[in-house]
């Protein structure tokens, strides 16, 4: 897919975008202290001493976020660098309670990376990653309880976060789209964040600037911060390039500046601007040493590493047949690519496929669950693929099966017994039904002879019909040419 | 019987074993005199219920046979140093009023062993100063200077006068610049600086994290041999505390120092260097070359800048440290029209004339732009000051300086109040050590003509507290310095 | 390398702190000396030094994941200027 080209009357104007992303690290205990990460608690009750800032307080590092940090860099097929620092960035906020945050700056802890990204039109594209770097999360600043007060609430005060900043590789908001829909995959895969946008777990900055076809280097760009969902990353992304491309064509400039996306008007607004600039002077944080990662700590967390999406959808395509499509669909989600191996393990894995992308999505959308609360299991969806690849119910048969299964949450078999729904293979029962079907329609029968074959879907829906559908389609349609002649 | 506060620690141990006296008898002697000496400015918090209850429970161990090593021997804490449930205020205005809710790990080590808490002592304002005058409660007065005219040196001036008035068997000091060994030699008692890291910081209210370190005040080099020993060991709260075995210091007194090599570093004869005190260094390099240490000259040619690097790094570093005394949490608090207003109004009042100037410079060379000119900058020729030591320590064992250039002098002298580079100069021989994070101590080594004590500096290499101690002990039997009564 | 009054007010409000309006002068003049005084270490050559961060040159201990701190928020908020319902409180922070 080519990227999205704006056009005016005298140009034509590319987009370019990049993206940093804060994801909240899946761990017991925060990154620098030994206070929960436990989401909902009573305010400031998962906080320690560390976290309020107290005097005298020091940072110690848990292991944990190194190894999430590390494995997401794999997950990223980025560097990981074994010498990395950290940095404090100073600035003062009411949910700063040191005054400063214990981030990596000069040397993070993840190097160059890339992800590949698919595209509508089937096509893929690498997005490069610049770094990423792991850093401690702030409290919360809640301004609406009372009209001349702010409170402030330190549970978040120290949770760790990844930071993920991509190249400007983007030149379509859509990719961008794609993008956080393929990370947010990536870490759900590997368990390092929950993921969830609409949660802040997972917290998006845009970077957008524009800049004409064929022009070499970047024009002046603008960030937007905390954008909290994928649809509102197209759209901030989509109008801030239209922005300005307004501004430039009207003989403008664009300053760089940090805008606040509007969910509900779409547009971009300038937030009010500081007597002076934010000067975070980082330096070298004098109470961490340097952090220091032997051979064997990664070759631990390379153990641990389990198959990404990519690698699973390479082998869905290579070695179960499944087309491209499918494959990424059902690897898109780590709990669908479990569920459809349970189901297609020892069988067709096409068919099995086709069974999740038809009835059993339809059946989760229709119902608004995921699929850990699916009724049917995978070993009973499983199944009931091989009852029809078995001939012991036809495929039309297993539609009112899985209707059944979906109920009660039985296996297939129990049903099909219970229910009495089996196959009618014996070719001389069906040849009964069949020499029935052709004496009561002559007129067809003649019309068929008499060159109109495509009455032959008729004469087979006949038949099935009359058997109640327990007929075996192909037996049926073998004896009714063989009688039609 | 003798006056109990006229014992050294390790006297009064003995007298406390033999049931001579019992714990709480020394405490209330010691209570009394602190009491009585309350001229001296040297406490901020008495706390002598709290040393009495201590008392009587160490005298009950003793009983049992099951004291500790410091049981029941009377200690005053340098007001920097957290302590649970006893206000601490780094004489500050804007802690005048907190109450930590937890111990820092070298007073806890001290607690556990026994020791009584006499009170919190006086000190520069977040031990940035070199003569007790920056601390909100007042200057220290020196107890040598008859009219009480004279500081006591800083930023532990409060610790190293009550060990010199026999108000407190000993203190804790906290050294980052030459915190503990200047007020030391003003004092006439002795003082050691163990390696960076011997000594846990948590706990320790921050001024510059990567060369903050306690260490002990007391009346001999053994006192600080037994004292060192309990306050030092690895502590996995504070990151940047060594994994070292801690020797027991006490076994090095007394060794024999025959073949010792003892450097002398050629550049340490500055212009301001006091005749007098050039006259006792000399003669100490004498004294230790008869017991047969051999007296080699060494080159120290970066020390000259180790003021201006200090000037920046200490303060760089406090100014992110002291972010986080903003009123919010804890600490006083000036209320303004919005957020900023208060952090502006409660700081500026909270805040005395040179913490305010330190955290200012400390914000400019971390700002944008000025980064390399000047920390970066100072962090290298840091590095050139390592390189120093290390070089001479090739060729000797220890080092032995002047402590400071002059004996105590005036509080409130003009030329140090018109200009704080004048006042800073008197660091000139501490701040390169502790650049370096070498242990270093100061002894008393005479009386000058005008009556007040002398102090000269010995260096070891990194963590060989070691050779410090046996030089030291040699030095201290032959001074035969006598302790003011 | 001198500071200006803008330099100084900047610095200032960087670090939270007011210099009052009769006093910008003298904080300019007393900071440039310091600044002048503190350049000497351009006198020595630092080409292809290496920074010291600090003496202690070891790598970074870490701590296990477990969960052994915090339900405390009465120490945590013992020594607050203002608190309700278990928060700290602070004038209205303006955006």
């Amino acid at each position: 897919m080519s990227g999205m080209i704006i056009e005016t009357a005298n140009n034509k104007w590319e987009v370019i975008c990049g993206l940093e992303i804060h994801c909240q690290i899946i761990s017991k205990s925060k990154m620098f202290s030994g206070a929960s990460t436990e989401f909902g608690a009573d305010a400031n009750e998962h906080v320690s001493f560390v976290d309020a800032g107290m005097p005298g307080m020091l940072p110690t590092l848990n292991k944990m976020c190194v190894r999430q940090a590390v494995k997401t860099g794999m997950g990223l097929n980025a560097a990981i660098n074994k010498y990395s620092e950290f940095s404090r960035k100073n600035y003062f906020y009411a949910d700063l309670p040191q005054g400063y945050q214990i981030t990596q700056f000069k040397y993070p802890i993840v190097g160059e990376g890339k992800v590949t990204i698919d595209l509508v039109d089937g096509s893929s594209k690498d997005i490069g990653i610049e770094r990423m770097h792991i850093e401690q999360d702030a409290g919360k600043s809640i301004h609406d309880m009372a009209p001349d007060k702010s409170f402030i609430d330190l549970n978040r005060a120290g949770v760790g976060l990844m930071e993920i900043v991509t190249k400007p590789d983007f030149r379509a908001p859509e990719e961008a789209g794609e993008f956080l829909r393929k990370l947010r995959s990536i870490v759900r895969y590997l368990g390092t964040c929950d993921g969830n946008m609409d949660e802040g777990s997972m917290r998006c900055d845009v970077n957008v600037s524009v800049r004409k076809v064929g022009e070499d280097g970047y024009r002046t760009r603008c960030e937007m911060k905390n954008v909290n969902s994928v649809k509102f990353v197209v759209q901030a992304i989509e109008n801030e390039a239209k922005r300005h491309v307004e501004v430039y064509e009207s003989g403008g400039q664009i300053a760089q500046e940090t805008r606040q996306f509007d969910p509900v008007s779409g547009q971009t607004k300038v937030m009010r601007k500081k007597e002076f600039a934010h000067d975070y002077r980082y330096f070298p944080e004098p109470d961490l040493p340097p952090l220091i990662l032997d051979d064997a700590f990664i070759e631990e967390v390379k153990k641990e590493m389990v198959e990404l999406p990519d690698a699973k959808k390479t082998r869905f395509v290579n070695e179960l047949g499944l087309t491209k499509y499918d494959a990424s669909v059902l690897c898109e989600n780590k709990e669908i690519a479990d569920f459809f191996e349970a189901a297609s393990q020892g069988r067709d894995a096409k068919k099995v496929a086709n069974w999740m992308m038809g009835d059993f999505f339809a059946m989760l959308n229709e119902k608004k669950i995921g699929i850990e609360e699916s009724p049917v299991s995978a070993e009973n969806l499983g199944k009931l693929v091989d009852l029809i690849s078995q001939n012991v119910i036809s495929g039309k048969i297993a539609k009112d099966v899985f209707v059944l299964m979906v109920e009660s949450g039985e296996n297939p078999e129990k049903i099909v017994e219970e229910k009495g729904l089996k196959q009618v293979t014996d070719s001389g029962a069906i040849e009964a039904i069949v020499e029935k079907v052709i004496a009561a329609n002559p007129a067809n029968v003649e019309a068929y002879r008499g060159g109109k074959t495509g009455l032959m879907g008729w004469f087979v829906g006949q038949v099935m019909k009359e058997s109640q559908g327990k007929a075996n389609p192909g037996v049926v349609n073998s004896l009714l040419k063989e009688k039609l002649g | 019987m003798t006056d109990l506060t006229e014992l050294t620690i390790a006297e009064a141990r003995e007298g406390l074993k033999n049931k001579e006296f019992s714990a709480v008898e020394l405490n209330k002697a010691y209570i009394a005199a602190m009491e009585k000496k309350r001229e001296y400015n040297a406490y901020v918090s008495e706390t002598p219920e709290v040393a009495l209850e201590q008392a009587a429970a160490a005298d009950s161990r003793y009983r049992q046979g099951q004291a500790g090593d410091l049981d029941g021997i009377p200690l005053g804490i340098k007001d920097l140093f957290c302590t649970e449930n006893i206000r601490t205020t780094a004489c500050s205005k804007i802690l005048d009023n907190f109450i930590p809710p937890y111990e820092s790990t070298v007073t806890a080590h001290l607690k556990a062993s026994g020791a009584t808490c006499l009170g919190k002592l006086n000190m520069d304002e977040f031990a940035m100063g070199g003569s007790n005058e920056t601390s909100f409660f007042g200057p220290v007065k020196n107890p040598w200077s008859k009219d009480m005219a004279l500081v006591a040196g800083g930023s532990s001036g409060g610790s190293a006068a009550a060990v010199a008035a026999g108000i407190c068997a000993a203190a804790t000091g906290t050294d980052t610049g030459g915190s503990i060994r200047q007020p030391s030699a003003y004092c006439g008692v002795t003082g050691i600086k163990p390696s960076y890291g011997r000594c846990s910081r948590y706990g320790i209210m921050a001024f510059a994290s990567s060369l903050d370190q306690a260490g002990p005040i007391a009346k001999d080099v053994r006192d600080c041999a037994i004292l060192l020993r309990t306050m030092a060991g690895y502590d996995p709260k504070d990151s940047t505390s060594v994994n070292a075995a801690v020797p027991d210091f006490e076994k090095f007194l007394g060794a024999d120092i025959k073949g010792m090599k003892i450097g002398i570093p050629a550049e340490y004869r500055v212009d301001g260097l006091d005749k007098e005190v050039a006259a006792y260094w000399d003669k100490a390099a004498e004294m230790l070359k008869s017991r047969g240490a051999e007296v080699v000259e060494v080159s120290l040619p970066h020390t000259k800048y180790a003021l201006a690097a200090y000037y920046i790094i200490a303060p760089a570093e406090a100014s992110s440290n002291l972010a986080r005394y903003d009123g919010l949490r804890y600490g006083e608090r000036v209320n303004g029209r919005h957020l900023d207003d208060m952090y502006i109004n409660s700081r500026s009042q909270g805040f005395g004339k040179e913490v305010k100037r330190r955290i200012m410079i400390g914000t400019y060379v971390l700002s944008a732009g000025y980064y390399d000119a000047y920390y970066l900058k100072a962090q290298k020729v840091r590095r050139l000051i390592q390189q120093d030591f290390q070089q001479a320590f090739a060729k000797c064992d220890v080092i032995l300086s002047p402590t400071a250039p002059t004996a105590a002098f005036p509080i409130g002298d003009e030329n140090m109040r018109k200009d704080p580079i004048t006042m800073w100069l008197n660091d000139i021989y501490t701040v390169a050590v502790s650049l370096a994070g070498l242990p270093a101590m100061s002894l008393p080594i005479g009386l000058n003509s005008a009556g007040l004590p002398l102090g000269m500096q010995l260096i070891g290499r990194y963590l060989d507290e070691e050779s410090v101690f046996k030089a030291a002990a040699a030095l201290e039997k032959d001074a035969a310095f006598k302790r003011m009564k | 390398m001198a500071v200006d009054t803008e330099t100084v007010r900047r610095i200032a409000f960087l670090s939270r702190l007011k210099v009052e309006d009769d006093k910008i002068a003298a904080t300019e003049a007393e900071f440039n000396k310091i600044l002048n005084w503190v350049e000497q270490l351009n006198e020595v050559n630092t080409d292809d030094v290496e920074p010291l961060v600090s003496v202690n040159e070891t790598s970074l201990t870490l701590r296990e994941d477990e969960v052994t701190d915090g339900n405390k928020s009465a120490a945590i908020l013992a020594n607050a200027p203002q608190k309700e319902y278990g928060y700290f409180v602070v004038p209205k922070v303006v955006e």
